[in-house]
């Protein structure tokens, strides 16, 4: 794995020793220090302060603040409420937290528990993507490791807490990332999102209150209890605190999975992080969080990488996942690219996701193709934001968002492509990769 | 009851609606269009259309008006540019590969996306792409799916998930290939209720009765009831060139709304089956052979007027009879099917022309002894009642507990079952079951008390306090359940707090053991309220019209001095008074040669036996829709038109009087008013009336509660009859007479009739669900 001098390492500190997932290496590194303090020094509301003040926000890309959302739970609840881990890291160009389950999952059960002793639940689920398959090896053993040391069953470390944690895996399905899409097939039926209000704090799993974070919120936690939020939050820029785990792949010299503190300078990120542009070619876009966040330019090299900085760019930090592009990639063929992926993991549900993700995968196909007119172009737009804002559920706006800027930023690329023409940048390119 | 109200205004009309109101709901109630597919009320939110997209003040973005509650100050927009070019796209997006194949589709005319398209849709299309294809299934002799026309609104998975129980449909793959599908790969068993197809707003789901036999425009109309079971759906009948093509009630305006099980929908069939009789039949030797309708009526009314005149003679003189042998005279048996007009006048015939009290039908539910148990139970608690004790088939939408003994509703009374679940779902009702069954609707029960067969009225017994009762129940039943002492007074205790119970009984409650169920009911916290099930559609007004051998009109005893002045008067004609025999006493006196004459209407009583044993041991006339087993031992045989192809009026197991219309004509049938007033005519005597109109009437003046506002009725709309005989108490007790008892039909059996309904006979499930065999 790759790593940079500019890495700040929180999450990823212990990924290096050897056997890091075993317990007794996570012990032997702090492991379950924080949990123990939250469960024997700490109360439910000192813990939501402390977490309040790292100014953790939600890694899977919305960037809730996690200590406000923890808060929402009710306290009192007729039915169980549960602790539920987003494990469905299924966003293109998004593959950290694989890694954490992989190289320190101690540490993921570690912020679970730590959620479950804050909402007083005792039943936690990890929903583990269907392609990670063979993280539920990995995950199981770790789970097993922690019912045997009493981290984990009842009556934990002696204090009268119970709590229970199992991994499920989805099926394949990208909406299923989606928080009550993933609620749905959790529970076993079809992976459709749920209508809300109300929202899992209040009605989730089974109908009981229920937290749900991606895998690097919960496993950013127990370093925040250990060291302090306040310590946590100057890792960051104000409002963004801590560290992220930044995925930077496409064409630069060093991709890799880094962990940098929020705020980073994109420009610092593609040049000294990711040894700059493959190639020495010139850059021309990012996406700077995952596909389905809008594509940056050149001009917004300068952007500092959190929440805040990146939204004011025009775009959104999402997953974390920073997909570069150099001077020859063809911006049609990508947009074409995502396109297929969202008409392929469109759950079908409403209307204007499901058809618009096949007539734009379609159209853009042709379009690449050669067949194009120009009324394409207006029709291509026209149909994003017909999908924008109109869906039951982000996927359509994660479709539609990308799209738009694409043809916004790189209308004259499209208009290269009209009519009869081949595609300027096929002579450029290794072997196209464009399935049907 | 309405609760707290909210202010909202919607495109500058204040709007006053109840909190909590859906926004599509108040916007709807205001005449502010809203379209949908999606959305359905009574079935669960899906916002999967995007069709009801509004604008509502300080939202970031547009929201779906189906979802959204209504708020105090909440300020919407329903017809801004926005608004309407978000219709317009999402019309735009279904277009796509919508195949629009509307020339050569079945939905083509009453088409809900061709009439949104037409509204709010763009009249151009700039879909240039490949349209996705699949190709067309079937699923079940009825339902036929198309996938390409689907517009996946998920009303046909809710519907039979939520209102039918049944959840025999599901969704399949995802994107753009996302598929409704049927619950065994690639067929469904089901109920095939078609309520799938009836609430599919395109042509994805089409019938496979009707698919492609007509437009809907060259169709007309007639709305009657359905002839199959006694809770009176109206069915809209299409009828083109006399033909019936298809069945539904898509207006709603029924008491079924849009509900019909498969009878209702589809077992119109029988009416042109290739057996039906279209010309009257004679015995000659042992053959039945064709004749006219002159040679038919003039030879029973000949037969008929020498019995009755050989009669009369021994009547003056008595020495004869004794060296005679004794007979019966004439028996008359009637039908659940025919209308209260022609069961009103054929008791009358019976009872003034034919000098008999031998008349009876099959009875299905004991009403008689309802209504003579509720009279009793009012004179002794007299002023309790602020409803009618008979509850109508809404009341149990509205009722917040059900106390189901006996009977299988799900099968037997689909409406009544689908009312229960919708009290269940809709309003939380509480379901209390007494059956030796595991019935379907179990699924939706509060509270179950198993039992052995026959053993409801020890049940009965232990809700009224009985200790010998309580033992009788305990133990293992048939069904494998465990009866616990716990069970049976938690059963008691729970059903004794419950203030507003409608009992729902079936033939298992007969006789003596209806006053038990009303003694049981009058103990409970509230009033309660009763539903008796009786089979097909006029059985209870067979009963109220005095088909009965000791019953008049009304349920007066016919030992009753007065009442019978009452109908004497009226009818100029002396009336018999002593207790006629039942249908079984009628014809074992056949079998054994007692009876001069059998006149059969629209029944079947031989069904199951061998007709050749009754050849020649009466004279028998039988007037029916096919040469059953009554029929062959006939001497003469009518043909009568059936339910569909006549007017007059029916009255449910609730007691609803509904109109039937004609919908189509089958040439040589006579409908049994005809066909009774052809023979009075020919034997000299007058029956009035002979329209189906004058007869209501009569019957509105002879039996008071019939006497009611006829409005509705006339306009396709029930109304329910009043408490018979006002709940005062009965001259004389009714003798109980004959067996009650169902015929135990299924959702694909419908008594002898249902053998004459390819569609009935084609679905495989009436293979898995065999028709009963004789009680």
């Amino acid at each position: 794995m790759p790593v940079s001098e500019h890495e700040v390492r929180v999450l990823t500190k212990r990924f290096d020793l050897p056997n890091s997932a075993s317990i007794d290496t996570y012990l032997a590194h702090d492991g379950y220090q924080a949990f123990e303090k939250a469960l024997k020094q700490m109360t439910p509301e000192s813990i939501l302060e402390e977490l309040k003040r790292s100014n953790l926000r939600g890694r899977g890309g919305a960037g809730f603040p996690t200590g406000m959302k923890w808060g929402f739970v009710p306290k009192e609840s007729p039915k169980p409420k549960y602790i539920v881990c987003n494990a469905d890291e299924s966003e293109p160009g998004t593959c950290k937290d694989r890694l954490l389950m992989e190289k320190d999952p101690h540490q993921l059960i570690e912020g679970i528990l730590i959620a479950g002793v804050v909402v007083g639940s005792h039943q936690g689920y990890i929903y583990v993507r269907g392609e990670y398959r063979y993280l539920l090896e990995i995950l199981d053993r770790a789970l097993e490791e922690a019912y045997a040391r009493g981290y984990l069953g009842k009556n934990i470390l002696g204090t009268g807490f119970d709590f229970e944690l199992a991994t499920h895996t989805g099926a394949g399905a990208y909406e299923c990332g989606e928080e009550s899409a993933l609620l749905e097939s959790l529970e076993g039926k079809r992976g459709i999102p749920r209508i809300r209000p109300p929202f899992p704090a209040v009605v989730g799993l089974y109908g009981g209150p229920t937290v749900l974070n991606n895998v690097e919120t919960f496993s950013a936690v127990p370093a925040i209890l250990r060291e302090g939020g306040e310590w946590y939050a100057q890792l960051g820029t104000p409002r963004n605190g801590g560290t992220r785990l930044f995925v930077l792949s496409g064409h630069v010299n060093r991709p890799g999975v880094y962990e940098l503190p929020m705020g980073f300078p994109l420009r610092k990120m593609i040049e000294e992080v990711g040894g700059g542009i493959l190639g020495g070619k010139k850059f021309k876009a990012v996406i700077p969080g995952g596909s389905s966040t809008p594509v940056l330019t050149a001009d917004a090299l300068d952007t500092p990488m959190d929440f805040d900085s990146v939204a004011k760019a025009g775009s959104m930090l999402g997953s974390g996942a920073v997909i570069v592009m150099h001077e020859d990639t063809c911006m049609v063929k990508v947009a074409l690219r995502l396109m297929q992926f969202y008409a392929h993991e469109s759950c079908g549900w409403c209307i204007p996701c499901r058809e618009g993700t096949d007539w734009l995968s379609k159209t853009l196909h042709r379009f690449h193709s050669g067949g194009a007119r120009e009324e394409d172009i207006g029709l291509i737009e026209h149909l994003a934001k017909n999908m924008l804002g109109r869906t039951f559920c982000p996927l359509g706006d994660a479709a539609a968002m990308p799209v738009i800027s694409f043809v916004k930023k790189f209308r004259e690329e499209f208009e290269m492509h009209l009519s009869g023409r081949p595609c300027p940048f096929e002579s450029k390119q290794e072997p196209a990769t464009v399935s049907r | 009851m309405m609760g707290e109200t909210v202010k909202i205004r919607v495109d500058d009309r204040e709007l006053e609606v109840q909190r909590g109101t859906l926004l599509i709901e108040a916007c709807r109630a205001a005449g502010i269009e809203v379209p949908s597919f999606c959305y359905y009320p009574g079935l669960s939110l899906q916002a999967a259309c995007r069709m009801c997209l509004v604008e509502i003040e300080k939202a970031p973005k547009l929201q779906t008006a189906c979802t959204v509650p209504v708020t105090e100050g909440m300020i919407v927009r329903s017809n801004t540019e926005q608004v309407t070019q978000a219709r317009r796209s999402m019309l735009e997006f279904l277009l796509g590969n919508h195949p629009l194949d509307c020339p050569v589709c079945d939905k083509g005319g009453e088409c809900e996306l061709q009439d949104m398209v037409f509204r709010y849709g763009a009249s151009e299309s700039r879909y240039g792409e490949a349209k996705r294809h699949v190709e067309e299934q079937q699923w079940s002799p009825v339902v036929y799916f198309d996938a390409p026309r689907c517009i996946l609104c998920y009303r046909c998975v809710r519907v039979c998930d939520e209102g039918m129980g049944v959840g025999a449909l599901s969704v399949v793959n995802r994107g753009v290939h996302t598929e409704i599908a049927p619950n065994h790969g690639d067929h469904l068993e089901c109920e095939e209720c078609g309520m799938c197809i009836d609430i599919c707003p395109v042509g994805a789901l089409t019938s496979g009765a009707y698919r492609y036999k007509a437009r809907p425009w060259e169709m007309q109309y007639t709305s009657t009831i359905c002839t199959h079971c006694g809770d009176g759906c109206k069915t809209t009948l299409s009828v083109r060139n006399n033909k019936i093509l298809r069945g539904n009630n898509r207006d709603r305006s029924g008491i079924n709304g849009e509900f019909l099980c498969i009878k209702g929908r589809y077992a119109y069939d029988f009416v042109e089956h290739p057996s039906r009789l279209r010309q009257p039949l004679i015995r000659r030797g042992r053959e039945l052979v064709e004749t006219t309708w002159e040679e038919a009526i003039g030879t029973v009314a000949a037969k008929w007027s020498e019995i009755l005149a050989r009669r009369n003679k021994a009547a003056n003189n008595t020495l004869a009879e004794t060296s005679e042998k004794r007979s019966e005279g004439f028996g008359v048996i009637g039908s659940n099917h025919t209308t209260n007009e022609e069961n009103y006048l054929l008791q009358k015939f019976a009872r003034t022309v034919l000098q008999t009290n031998h008349v009876d039908h099959h009875r299905t539910a004991d009403y008689a002894a309802l209504i003579h148990a509720l009279a009793n139970e009012s004179a002794e608690q007299p002023s309790q009642a602020q409803r009618p004790p008979l509850a109508r088939s809404k009341d149990i939408v509205g009722a917040s507990a059900i106390l189901l003994v006996g009977n299988n509703p799900t099968e037997q009374h689909p409406l009544i079952a689908w009312n229960i679940r919708e009290a269940c779902r809709l309003n939380g009702a509480r379901l209390y079951i007494i059956h030796s069954r595991r019935i379907p609707l179990l699924r939706q029960s509060h509270r179950f008390l198993p039992l052995g067969l026959g053993h409801e009225a020890d049940a009965l017994r232990h809700l009224c306090g009985e200790p010998e009762a309580t033992q009788a129940l305990l133990g293992e039943t048939p069904s494998g359940d465990n009866v616990t002492a716990d069970l049976l007074n938690d059963f008691r205790n729970r059903l004794q707090e419950e203030k507003d119970v409608i009992v729902v009984f079936g033939d298992e409650i007969t006789g003596p053991d209806v006053s038990l169920l009303i003694r049981m009911g009058s103990r409970l916290s509230g009033q309660t309220r009763y539903i008796a099930l009786g089979d097909y559609s006029n059985s209870r007004g067979a009963s109220d019209m005095g088909l009965l051998p000791h019953l008049l009109p009304g349920y007066r005893p016919v030992g009753d001095a007065a009442a019978r002045a009452f109908f004497e008067d009226r009818w100029k004609s002396p009336i018999p008074a002593t207790v006629g025999l039942s249908v079984d006493d009628m014809v074992a006196a056949t079998l054994q040669g007692g009876m001069d004459a059998l006149y059969v209407v629209g029944a079947n009583p031989l069904k199951g036996r061998n007709p050749e044993d009754f050849c020649g041991k009466t004279f028998l006339v039988v007037q029916d829709l096919f040469l059953q087993e009554t029929a062959q031992a006939a001497d003469v045989v009518l043909p009568a038109a059936s339910a569909y192809e006549k007017s007059g009026t029916v009255t449910n197991t609730c007691g609803e009087l509904q109109r039937l219309r004609k919908a189509v004509g089958v040439l040589g049938t006579r409908t049994d008013l005809q066909i009774f007033a052809s023979l009075a005519a020919a034997m000299g005597a007058t029956l009035h009336p002979s329209q189906p109109e004058e007869a209501l009437e009569e019957i509105r003046q002879m039996v008071p509660e019939y006497n009611i506002p006829l409005a509705n009725v006339l306009a396709g709309g029930a109304e329910a009859v009043l408490n018979p005989n006002g709940f005062k108490p009965l001259a004389a007790p009714a003798e109980t007479s004959g067996r009650v008892y169902s015929a135990q039909d299924t959702l694909f059996t419908s008594g002898t009739l249902g053998r004459f309904s390819n569609i009935l006979n084609l679905v495989p499930e009436r293979n898995i669900r065999k028709e009963p065999g004789p009680a």
